[in-house]
């Protein structure tokens, strides 16, 4: 005779926000046990050793600490780009192009209309353009999954790579020096287009600008009408008609909201970071943020968090690798187990374990 | 023991989170037999019968099959022991050809000869007097071929126990009549057959046995021959509710809507309403009756601006005598036009609320876009929330709960009280008291009489005949898309009524 | 003339990648998981059996080309298996978004790819240069006789076994797909689970099978790469996009495993058609790079226009699976 299934899964109908705390630290806490693990077949180092060098890469020193904010607000800006779209549970996994297009029209105004403006007005201008070039590369896909239909995760993944020629198209005429395939950084000696600093700080904009998304999209989804019908037409679309919703102009504005934040977030990386352009400018952030994103659920504070978090593991994986001779791309494997712990965590929140009585 | 049993239920219990959806349930069914499990809708009959099944597993209690105990953990484990189900929304793979969809699954030669299975599928079909073509694909059929697909599927797999769950929900009587002529040839030929039904009728002409369910608990079996619908029905809801609903006379009905030749085709074409006439007068409840499917929901989304008229008007005429047509306009544009019209879908969470959100922002829900500013007010839809909650007694932990973990009739009350509170001229509600406990329904046809006191023009869909005629004024009776009559309310019969729910051509007020 | 059949010979080699690629996807979505870590997996395959065939040949003063191979394949299929097993713990026992955990697991595959690919000297005690030369010339070796036949050996016999195992590949997953109790199984969970469940088929079995075989044939995409394209070394990122192709070649092909054989020589013929145009600038020749992309673009439009339902993704993609959730 078969075995009685011997542990019984239910949904949790509430869990508080202490437990769910618990059950992330506890995951978090036990990819870093696997992590160490693997670190320590790897190179044979003591574990701890190497989670120093971890808090050192991230936090060592004041530069180190600009680094991983910067890189943090970077990933937060995408993932609050994300935010609306996912909370319609329209799977956007297009933010890679949508930051490169918006990247690349940010570039072509440094470019273009680096010496013809003052530098306030072009910095405006950037602003403007990559956000209109990351909000036509969102709709695009929007407008046809509203009026036919069709499938939006297979259709934001391919526009990444037409975004990506497209950038390696423009970095043919940009190309600095002449040759070389590469832009080089653009306006090096006017720094016409870079964002200054603010504060004292390099960075400063970069955190003033992401942190002010931050607060108005947390704004705009609970407590906008907008983000109101965000959360109807995600919840159904039969309701949404019912509500007297226009879900097809709903699914099209909040496509072009963001995409329009992606592209801000090419913008941010351009000016405010890197000064230049590649296929390399969104670098799989795009895709990183989509799990900050959903690991989040739609709390953009949340979502400050937890990019912290992976940037911070980035960054101390990038000097474990230096520090211990090991390739740079061990920061990778490590963020993907960190991650495979924290997405398999949502289980444990959202699912209750028990034995089977008998 | 004495008794040679197909299946044996013992103490059978079930619970869903906090809801005790089967109660130490005890049931037999004796071979070569038709048992009808008889039950209002939520008395536990479809939970019992996935368990049986394998579709849940019973928290509590054994399961025999010929007299030993089984452990069915997957349908799977249910096909070993010879049983079979039909769904009520059928398990079949639309891509699929109908004998694609009768083998899955089945054990075999790992290469399939279709034309060989199609041929030992055929000599079935021949055997029954079934009618289908095993080569088509199953998302080109109707639903009573999607039915047969279903029974001939489980045929195939040698079933023995066939359990088939509100099978002539969704049949015209003449496929229903044939459905019964194939089901009583599987039992002369051996097999047992369970059948799930709330049609009283039904229960007397086919089975032999019947066994009565009630809010999850076991009432009672009884031999059919020895029951008649009202020792049935009485079984079945228990002590003797007096229905006891309220009618009003109307007072100065006015003409309200004028519905005139309206028709509306779905996605594949088909009509679903077809050349409606019908008028709906202030201070008065029209009832809608018909098969399920028959145009209902149809015809009250098209009202709503929720559903496009192919042609046709629907005339609204406002206290003042000035008139619109609503029939080309969607929801939003009925709004803006300052038409209130309120509307209790049937899908309640899926349509009328959101599942997730609370009692508050589910009050928004039609009105959220009121008010200036791009942001939300939402000290209007609080507040409205504790009167209602206060008001219709709705028994949540608080307002701020998701509406989803409230019980079906509290979601309902919800969903009631939010569109009465926006005083509407047309009230239009659909199987407003279906899955509902009885005090709660009793509250809801209050609701209604109220709002038919303050000269509200009330459109209701109700299955129940019973409430249908102790509730309405009139009642319409749709038929495949079409009025086949509208009957007053005070003098019909259900008889009547019956005959008019299958009687396909239009009809008008009698 | 010879240009031209370089030129097929070249779409050829590039659509094979892609084909491992996408008929592992093409399992993998039949059984309603949309795996979006392909593109990591493939990576992963990659790596493992270059260093499988790489560790045999280092410990082995006469390397046996035929072991080398084995090692190498069985390395290859295992290690990209083990990353669907990964994907399908947590999406089927963990019941973990699809989208999210495909794309962790592509962060991870391609980290891991990398990072081996970078440190395997180091590792092996600096050896400087990575080579599989016995291996490597194995998996390039071309059919002998039959590929001197001018233009026809040329065109159909002058590639390594690991590409007429491929289409032998696509051939089998047709049959399987199509033709046998199993496939039709397959084909329910990915379009109705519940239906394939009341019907008494182990959904999560089959879904954890045809993940990891699925993840596994990907898996040996990456090592055709490394083994025969690149003739048995490394770069950092040298596979590119094309796991992404992979994926959108599943869509291109409409979920059919011999639509997919054309679909890849298709995509490869794109992908490298560039090179082939006399008088193309630099910039056009990236704009022709991007062709494969717009074509399933147009495609993915174009079967949503026409809603035929033969050509529509499984109904189920992407979609969880609980049987006790009502």
């Amino acid at each position: 005779m078969k075995k009685e299934p011997f542990l019984k899964m239910s949904r949790r109908e509430k869990i508080s926000w202490q437990k769910r705390l618990m059950i992330r630290i506890a995951a978090l806490l036990l990819s870093l046990l696997v992590c160490a693990g693997v670190i320590f077949l790897l190179v044979r180092m003591n574990p701890f050793d190497v989670y120093k060098a971890i808090w050192d890469g991230a936090l060592g020193s004041e530069r180190r600490i600009w680094i991983t904010i910067r890189d943090t607000m970077i990933l937060l800006c995408i993932a609050i780009g994300l935010a609306p779209a996912f909370k319609m549970r329209f799977w956007n996994i297009g933010a890679e192009g949508q930051i490169l297009v918006g990247g690349a029209c940010a570039a072509a105004a440094m470019i273009y209309a680096g010496d013809k403006m003052p530098p306030v007005l072009l910095l405006v201008v950037m602003f403007v353009c990559s956000a209109l070039g990351g909000m036509v590369w969102g709709m695009i896909p929007a407008v046809f999954k509203a009026y036919w239909n069709t499938n939006e995760t297979l259709f934001t993944l391919m526009l990444n790579y037409v975004a990506m020629q497209i950038v390696t198209f423009c970095i043919v005429f940009w190309e600095n020096p002449k040759g070389s395939n590469t832009v080089g950084i653009i306006n090096q000696s006017t720094q016409a287009g870079w964002l200054p600093e603010l504060f004292g700080q390099k960075y400063g904009w970069n955190v003033l600008i992401v942190l002010v998304f931050t607060v108005v999209m947390f704004i705009y989804l609970k407590y906008s009408k907008h983000g109101y019908e965000i959360s109807v037409v995600g919840e159904s679309e039969n309701t949404a008609r019912y509500a007297g919703i226009r879900v097809r102009k709903v699914i099209i504005r909040t496509m072009a909201i963001s995409g329009a934040i992606c592209g801000i977030a090419g913008f941010v990386i351009v000016s405010g970071a890197s000064h230049t352009i590649s296929t390399a400018t969104a670098d799989g952030r795009g895709f990183t943020a989509i799990i900050v994103a959903w690991l989040s659920k739609f709390n953009t504070f949340i979502m400050l968090a937890v990019s912290f978090g992976i940037v911070f593991m980035q960054q101390g994986a990038v000097q474990i690798a230096t520090q211990y001779g090991l390739n740079e791309n061990a920061s990778d494997v490590i963020l993907g187990i960190i991650l495979f712990f924290l997405i398999g965590a949502e289980f444990f929140i959202n699912y209750k374990v028990e034995r089977a009585k008998k | 023991m004495g008794e040679n049993y197909a299946l044996e239920l013992k103490q059978i219990t079930k619970r869903f989170g906090s809801v005790l959806a089967n109660d130490h349930v005890d049931l037999t069914l004796k071979k070569s037999e038709i048992l009808a499990i008889l039950g209002e809708n939520g008395s536990g009959k479809t939970t019992l019968m996935n368990m049986i099944y394998g579709i849940y597993y019973p928290d509590e209690g054994h399961i025999l099959v010929d007299g030993k105990e089984v452990s069915i953990r997957s349908p799977k484990d249910s096909h070993h022991l010879g049983i079979g189900m039909v769904h009520q929304h059928f398990k079949l793979v639309d891509v699929l050809t109908a004998a694609e969809n009768i083998i899955l699954g089945l054990p075999g030669k790992t290469m399939l000869n279709m034309k060989k299975v199609t041929a030992e599928i055929q000599a079935l079909v021949n055997k029954y007097g079934f009618d289908i073509d095993l080569s088509q694909k199953i998302y080109e059929m109707s639903v009573s071929q999607k039915q047969t697909v279903e029974i001939v599927k489980m045929l195939y797999r040698g079933a023995r126990i066939l359990i088939l769950d509100e099978p002539t929900a969704v049949l015209t009587p003449q496929e229903a009549d044939r459905l019964f002529d194939i089901l009583r040839n599987m039992r002369d030929d051996g097999c047992s057959i369970i059948i799930i039904t709330h049609k009283l009728q039904e229960v007397l002409a086919l089975s032999d046995r019947v066994a009565i369910l009630r809010k999850g608990r076991y009432i009672d079996t009884v031999e059919t021959a020895k029951a008649n619908v009202q020792s049935l029905s009485e079984m079945m809801v228990g002590a003797k509710v007096d229905l006891d609903i309220d009618r009003p006379e109307p007072v100065s009905p006015q003409k309200r809507l004028e519905i005139k030749g309206l028709t509306c085709r779905d996605k594949e074409g088909i009509k679903t309403l077809d050349d409606v006439d019908l008028v709906v007068n202030s201070g008065e409840i029209l009832g809608i009756a018909g098969i399920s499917g028959s145009g209902q929901k149809e015809l009250l989304e098209a009202v709503a601006g929720l559903q496009a008229a192919e042609s046709g008007t629907i005339l609204f005429t406002d206290a003042d005598g000035n008139q619109k047509d609503l029939a080309k306009m969607d929801s939003v544009e009925i709004q803006e036009l300052g038409v209130s019209l309120a509307f209790v879908p049937e899908d309640r969470i899926g349509m009328g609320l959101v599942g997730d959100m609370d009692m508050t922002d589910n009050m928004m829900l039609r009105s959220y876009h009121n008010g200036k500013g791009g942001l939300l007010d939402r000290r209007g839809p609080r507040q409205l929330a504790t009167t209602i909650k206060d008001q219709l007694e709705i028994m949540t932990p608080s307002i701020s709960s998701p509406v989803r973990q409230m019980s079906g009739g509290n979601v309902q009350k919800v969903l009631v009280g939010r569109e009465i509170a926006q005083n509407p001229k047309i009230l239009m509600v659909a199987y407003p008291t279906r899955g509902i406990d009885i005090n709660s329904s009793h509250t809801i046809y209050k609701l209604l009489n109220e709002q038919k006191k303050h000269g509200v023009a009330v459109i209701c869909v109700i299955e129940d005949l019973d409430v249908l005629l102790a509730l309405c004024d009139r009642i319409a009776v749709l038929c495949g898309g079409k009025i086949s009559g509208v009957v007053n309310g005070r003098s019909a019969t259900k008889e009547g009524i019956g005959l008019l729910m299958t009687k396909h051509e239009k009809g008008g007020e009698q | 003339m010879s240009v031209l059949i370089i030129f097929i010979q070249k779409a050829i080699v590039q659509g094979i990648c892609i084909l491992y690629g996408a008929l592992g996807e093409i399992m993998t979505e039949k059984s309603g998981n949309l795996n979006l870590g392909i593109p990591g997996i493939m990576y992963m395959g990659g790596i493992s059996g270059l260093m499988g065939a790489f560790f045999y040949e280092k410990d082995n003063p006469n390397p046996n080309a035929l072991v080398g191979v084995l090692i190498s394949l069985l390395c290859a299929f295992t290690v990209a298996a083990l990353g669907g097993l990964i994907y399908s713990v947590l999406t089927i026992t963990l019941r973990v978004n699809q989208n999210v955990t495909g794309l962790a697991l592509t962060i991870f595959g391609t980290g891991f790819g990398n990072f081996f690919g970078g440190s395997i000297s180091k590792l092996a005690g600096g050896v400087g240069q990575i080579s599989v030369k016995v291996t490597g010339s194995a998996y390039t070796a071309k059919i002998p006789g039959l590929s001197k036949i001018p233009v026809l050996g040329d065109l159909l016999f002058s590639y390594g076994f690991m590409t007429y195992l491929c289409i032998i590949v696509a051939v089998l997953l047709s049959v399987f797909l199509f033709k046998t109790r199993y496939g039709l199984n397959l084909r329910a969970i990915g379009e109705n689970p519940g239906t394939a469940d009341a019907a008494g088929i182990n959904v999560t079995k089959y879904k954890y099978l045809s993940t990891c075989i699925g993840a596994g044939l990907a898996g040996l995409g990456g090592l055709y790469f490394v083994m025969e394209y690149s003739g048995g070394t490394w770069t950092d990122n040298g596979f590119g996009d094309r796991g992404w192709l992979a994926v959108a070649l599943v869509i291109f092909a409409l979920w059919k495993p011999l639509n997919a054989i054309w679909g890849a020589f298709l995509f490869g013929a794109l992908y490298i058609l560039y090179l082939y145009i006399p008088g193309l600038g630099r910039s056009m020749q990236e704009v022709f790079k991007a062709l494969p992309y717009v074509v399933t673009i147009i495609v993915l439009v174009f079967t949503s226009f026409r809603k035929k339902k033969e050509h529509q993704p499984p109904a189920g993609l992407g979609l969880p699976y609980f049987r006790e959730e009502r």
